[in-house]
This record gives structure tokens, C-alpha cells and sequence, in this order.
């Protein structure tokens, strides 16, 4: 479990991190998601001992991670942006570098390292000089290095920059796989990326934490912003004459496009559904319908919505119920 | 700590770095000791590391330049300083590994005296006792580089900078008979170099009551020690500074054959110092 209290990172008068706070639980994925330079990086740096923050603590597991760094960091496995990774060194020499210098006892090394290397298909290139992999591979090895170990926590920095979607979906299976029994936190500024793995969703921007929630909960939120669009052949006062006839219309904001359709955006109200009910209208009037969508709020709405408008202070959304299971829509179409 | 220290010293050997550092310092001393010892027959090995003495600050920032530089650069510290090892293991990791490295050529150089017993007199012990001292003035030499290494990201500013500050530590005596020796100058420099000190303690700890006392401490014992006794300042700045030479105490063991303990001391201690500031540069950069 991790604790975030607070936290603030300045470097000079710029504000990396401002004021963040949460706590994250076990054995779910978590997705910090943001723009660039939203500030993930530098929270995960943070939570992991790497950078110190200027305000604020982060506790894991009970440990704070800057008065007992030691025993902290052994519940974190970390790859970031960059894979930090020794060039000069053959991928299963690295690995056994970093299995002890994560304090893993000598008879279980051998056993994870190969474990790992299983986890993450490195055992082509076990015996290459990292210097001469591809990026793929590399980031490969760098994750390989993070879940060595098997901490409690593993945190991933965009993990899947730079593999190929074949490798993707490969990382994702594995991430899934970890979690579950570990907690993974990933960061990504690609949504669909997000989506398609994460239990739960923060949205960071500007170093503020702008929404958390869960993927459902963050699309309902925007379900008010729910729309009924229609393309019609007609100018726009037939339109607006035919809509009139229809009940349980909110509000319409019309458009007239060059060839001679109108568009119209309509609002409904709650809980009504009246496309069927247009349709017959626009059938009796013999006014041609072109299109009808339903624009349906997506995670992509909410994350411009919310990372766009920068002065909106106020966090968008309170925390829910930790027991909400989410059911996790895979969505490999998304890529 | 052993396993940063196996890391540093294997990526030593798995590029040039440690080999042509190893086999340059033999061969230029293998120079000398032919040319002073051998040839012209002077039975101190000594003699011919004096003459070495100043292949040190070149040689020295290569092995030390890639230390936190390269690091830094390859962001592979992420991974030292995210894992559960203290920085202290992770410095002394890789300041011992250094000094491994320079430890061979230092071992091969302990066959040289034997070589020169072979052929008649030798004097062992002041021999070997001034190996002893090249060896751990190296290591001062190796704490200094590894200081300037952790400062930056360039390897190239890391060695250019590390030259220089060798080269000074080299020529120390040579510079301080340039020093003022008049008891006013002295005070006057004094009260510059303590007046600096505060202003650094000033940045670090911004608080203005603390060195508002510190400088008043400082102006006020000094010119107060002035008035009372002026000729306590006489030379006392070259005297003080004097006392941190690094060459001296090689050159005692070398030419005087005099072994002088107080400058082991002196040596250990700017090693401690430089280790000191080494996790202190690093604490820095994590927290600014």
C-alpha cells in the first residue's frame, strides 16, 4: 500500500508536482495519466526515493520512504522512463547485478533471474551485450530487472514506449498477470494504453491531481455530455419546425453546412430516449434523415475535458468506493 | 557495497579504461626506473617515483572521469538509487574500485626495489614506505576526481576539471610561497577565505541570525587577535595552508627519507572529506 501525502516537487519557481495527494491499495493497476510534462515522472522519481520532494511524504507499506529508504525501496521494483540499464553488459549479467543489489538471497537468484527472463522473452539475447539491442529490447530487460524480485509494488514508467504492438500486448498480459498478487502502478500518456489495463485511473495535470476513479465511474461522469446528432436534408427552420413536434428535447444548437444539410446537436433530457420518435418525424415530414449518432462520453473526453481546462481548480471527482470491481474491458481493438 | 564494488571494477576491464591505465603507469615508470635506477645506477626506487609523480594528475581524471558522470548520463543511477543500498555503499563501492585499479600498478611497482637488491644495495624499507605514500597520495587524488565526477554529466568537464584541480594540488607548495606573508596581507586574506565560508554556510542554511554571528565571530576574533598581537599573522596564512600539502609528504619520504605519519593523516583525511562530499553532491542533486 502506498501513502502519498501531500506532495509537492519545485524546481526554482517551476512546479513540477503540486500538492498531491493519494493512497493507492493493493493488488490492483493502477494508471497515472497525464500529458507530458504532467508531472508523472517526477511523483513516480518521488515515490521511489529517487528525487526528494520538496514537500510532503510518501509512505510504502508503512515505511517512509525518506527516513527508512532502505527497507522501502525493497518493496519497490521500478523501471523508468529510461531503462537504466549498464551497456556493457551481457542482459543475463545485468540481471544477476541487480538481483543483488536488490538484497535477493543467493539461492533463489538463479531461480528468478531465469523466472524473469521467461516473464519478459529474453532468453534469445541472455548471452548480448545489452550495448547492442534494439530499444525493444532494451525496455525489455529494464522491466525484467523491476518485477526481479517479485516486490510488493512494481511501477512502470511508460512501459510499453518504443515495443512494437505484438510486444504490447505481450507487456500488458504480463502486467496483468503481476497483478495478481502484486500492485502495479504504470503511467502512460496514451489513454488507450491506460484503458485498456487499469483497474483505477489518476489523472494528473499541471502536477495536480485532477480526477481519480475508475475507468466506468470516470465515463459516467461525463454521461451529461451526452448528445444526439443528426445530419438532415433541409434548411435549418424545417429542422427546427420538425424538432418541435418532438417531446422531451432539452435544448438543440443547429449548424447549416454547405450542402444544403443541417446539423443539429441535440440535448436530451434525462432518461429519455427519443430516436425513435425522430425518426418518425423526420419520416412523416419527408424530410430526409442523413445520420443519427449518440455521441457517447469517452475516457478521451474526460481526459481533454480535464487536462485542458488548466484554471478549473477543483478536483473533478471524489474518491469511491475502494469495492467497486471493476470488470476490466480489455479493449485490444483500441490500439 | 561488494556488489557495486564487482560491477566497477569488471566495467574497468570490459573496456579500456582499466587496462591502459595500468599498462601506461607501468610503462612510463618503467621508464624512469630504467633510466634513473638501471642506467645511471641510483639505488632508490623512490628517486624514479618522484619523477612519475606528476603522471598522476593526468592519469588519475581518466580513470576517475566516467565514475558518476556516465551514470548520470545513462540515468543507470535511477537504479543504484532506487534499490535498498545506502549511497555510503554505493561511493565507497566505487571510490574502492578505483583504487583497486590503481592498486596494480602500485603492486607491480613493489617488484622494482627487489629488482635494484638484485643488483646490489637497496633500501627496502624507504622504498616501499614511499610506494605506500604514491599509492594513498593517488587515492587522495582518486577522491578528488570521483568528488568532481559526481558533479556534472560530462565525462570530458569531469576530467578537464579534475586536471586542474590535481595540477594545483600538485604545484600547492609552489603557490603558497605567492601568499602574502605580511601579518596585515595574512589577515586581510583570512578574513576573505572565512568571510567566503560563511557566505557558504549562508546558501546552505538561509538564515540570516546565524551568519549575521558568524561573520561578526569571525571579524571580531581576528582583527580583535590583530590588534593584540600583530605578529601572529606573519606568514601564518602560507603556514596554515601549508599544512594541507599533499606533495611535501611524499617528497619527506622520497628525498629526506623521513616518514612522516601527521601527513598520512593529513592524506586520509582529505579522503574522507572528498567521500563526504561526494553523497553530499548527490544528496543535492536529488533534492533540488
Amino acid at each position: 500500500m502506498i501513502e502519498v501525502k501531500n506532495l509537492v516537487k519545485r524546481y526554482g519557481t517551476q512546479v513540477a508536482v503540486d500538492h498531491l495527494n493519494f493512497t493507492l491499495e493493493k493488488g490492483k493497476i493502477y494508471g497515472f495519466l497525464g500529458p507530458n510534462g504532467a508531472g508523472k515522472s517526477t511523483t513516480m522519481n518521488i515515490m521511489t526515493g529517487y528525487l526528494g520532494a520538496t514537500e510532503g511524504e510518501v509512505v510504502i507499506n508503512g515505511h517512509d520512504i525518506l527516513k527508512e529508504p532502505e527497507a522501502a525501496k525493497k518493496c519497490i521494483g521500478y523501471l523508468p522512463e529510461l531503462p537504466p540499464l549498464y551497456t556493457d553488459m551481457k542482459v543475463e549479467e545485468y540481471l544477476h547485478f541487480a538481483a543483488e543489489l536488490k538484497k535477493i538471497a543467493k539461492k533463489d537468484r538463479e531461480g528468478q533471474i531465469g523466472r524473469v527472463m521467461e516473464l519478459t522473452k529474453l532468453g534469445d539475447v541472455r548471452h548480448r551485450l545489452i550495448r547492442n539491442l534494439s530499444k525493444g529490447y532494451r525496455q525489455r530487460v529494464g522491466l525484467a530487472q523491476a518485477i526481479l524480485g517479485f516486490p510488493e509494488i512494481i511501477i512502470l514508467d511508460e512501459p510499453t514506449v518504443g515495443l512494437d504492438p505484438k510486444q504490447i500486448i505481450e507487456i500488458r498480459e504480463l502486467i496483468r498477470e503481476l497483478a495478481k498478487d502484486h500492485t502495479v502502478i504504470l503511467s502512460s500518456h496514451i489513454l488507450a494504453e491506460i484503458s485498456a489495463v487499469c483497474d483505477y485511473i489518476l489523472i494528473i495535470s499541471h502536477g495536480k491531481l485532477v480526477a481519480s476513479d475508475t475507468p466506468e465511474h470516470l465515463e459516467m461522469q461525463m454521461k451529461g455530455s451526452e448528445r444526439l446528432l443528426i445530419y438532415a436534408r433541409g434548411i435549418q427552420s424545417v429542422v427546427e419546425g420538425i424538432l418541435s413536434q418532438v417531446p422531451h428535447i432539452a435544448d438543440v444548437s443547429y449548424t447549416v453546412l454547405e450542402d444544403g444539410t443541417t446539423k443539429a446537436e441535440i440535448l436530451e433530457e434525462e432518461g429519455a430516449d427519443i430516436r425513435e420518435e425522430l425518426f418518425y418525424a423526420f419520416a412523416e415530414n419527408r424530410c430526409p434523415l442523413l445520420e443519427m449518432t449518440k455521441t457517447k462520453a469517452t475516457l478521451e473526453n474526460v481526459f481533454l475535458e480535464l487536462t485542458q481546462s488548466e484554471e478549473q481548480e477543483a478536483p473533478v471527482s471524489e474518491q469511491t468506493e475502494e469495492s467497486v470491481e471493476s470488470e476490466e474491458e480489455a479493449d485490444e481493438s483500441d490500439l | 557495497m561488494k556488489v557495486i564494488y564487482k560491477r566497477e571494477l569488471g566495467s574497468y576491464f570490459q573496456s579500456m579504461t582499466g587496462y591502459s591505465f595500468i599498462a601506461f603507469f607501468t610503462a612510463i615508470t618503467g621508464i624512469y626506473f630504467m633510466a634513473y635506477n638501471l642506467n645511471a645506477g641510483y639505488p632508490y626506487f623512490s628517486y624514479a617515483l618522484s619523477g612519475v609523480m606528476f603522471l598522476l594528475t593526468i592519469a588519475i581524471p581518466i580513470l576517475t572521469m566516467k565514475c558518476f558522470a556516465e551514470e548520470r548520463k545513462s540515468r543507470s543511477d535511477q537504479l543504484l538509487l532506487t534499490a535498498p543500498v545506502s549511497l555510503f555503499e554505493i561511493v565507497s563501492g566505487k571510490y574502492l574500485a578505483m583504487v583497486t585499479v590503481f592498486a596494480v600498478p602500485n603492486l607491480i611497482f613493489c617488484l622494482f626495489p627487489l629488482i635494484i637488491k638484485s643488483g646490489g644495495n637497496a633500501y627496502l624499507k624507504v622504498d616501499y614506505l614511499s610506494i605506500l605514500t604514491f599509492f594513498l597520495m593517488g587515492c587522495v587524488y582518486i577522491a578528488v576526481g570521483m568528488f568532481l565526477s559526481s558533479l556534472t554529466e560530462s565525462q570530458i568537464i569531469a576530467a578537464v576539471t579534475t586536471f586542474g584541480a590535481l595540477l594545483i594540488l600538485f604545484l600547492w607548495d609552489s603557490l603558497i610561497q605567492f601568499l602574502p606573508s605580511s601579518a596585515m596581507g595574512s589577515l586581510i586574506s583570512i578574513l576573505v577565505l572565512l568571510s567566503l565560508f560563511v557566505y557558504m554556510i549562508h546558501t546552505m542554511m538561509k538564515n540570516w541570525v546565524v551568519t549575521g554571528v558568524l561573520e561578526a565571530a569571525v571579524l571580531i576574533g581576528n582583527i580583535g587577535t590583530y590588534v593584540w598581537k600583530a605578529s601572529v599573522y606573519e606568514g601564518l596564512l602560507e603556514k596554515l595552508l601549508g599544512k594541507l600539502s599533499l606533495y611535501s609528504v611524499f617528497t619527506d619520504i622520497a628525498s629526506n627519507h623521513l616518514f612522516d605519519i601527521s601527513g598520512i593523516v593529513v592524506y586520509l583525511s582529505f579522503i574522507a572529506v572528498f567521500v563526504f562530499l561526494t553523497m553530499q553532491s548527490i544528496q543535492k542533486r536529488r533534492w533540488s
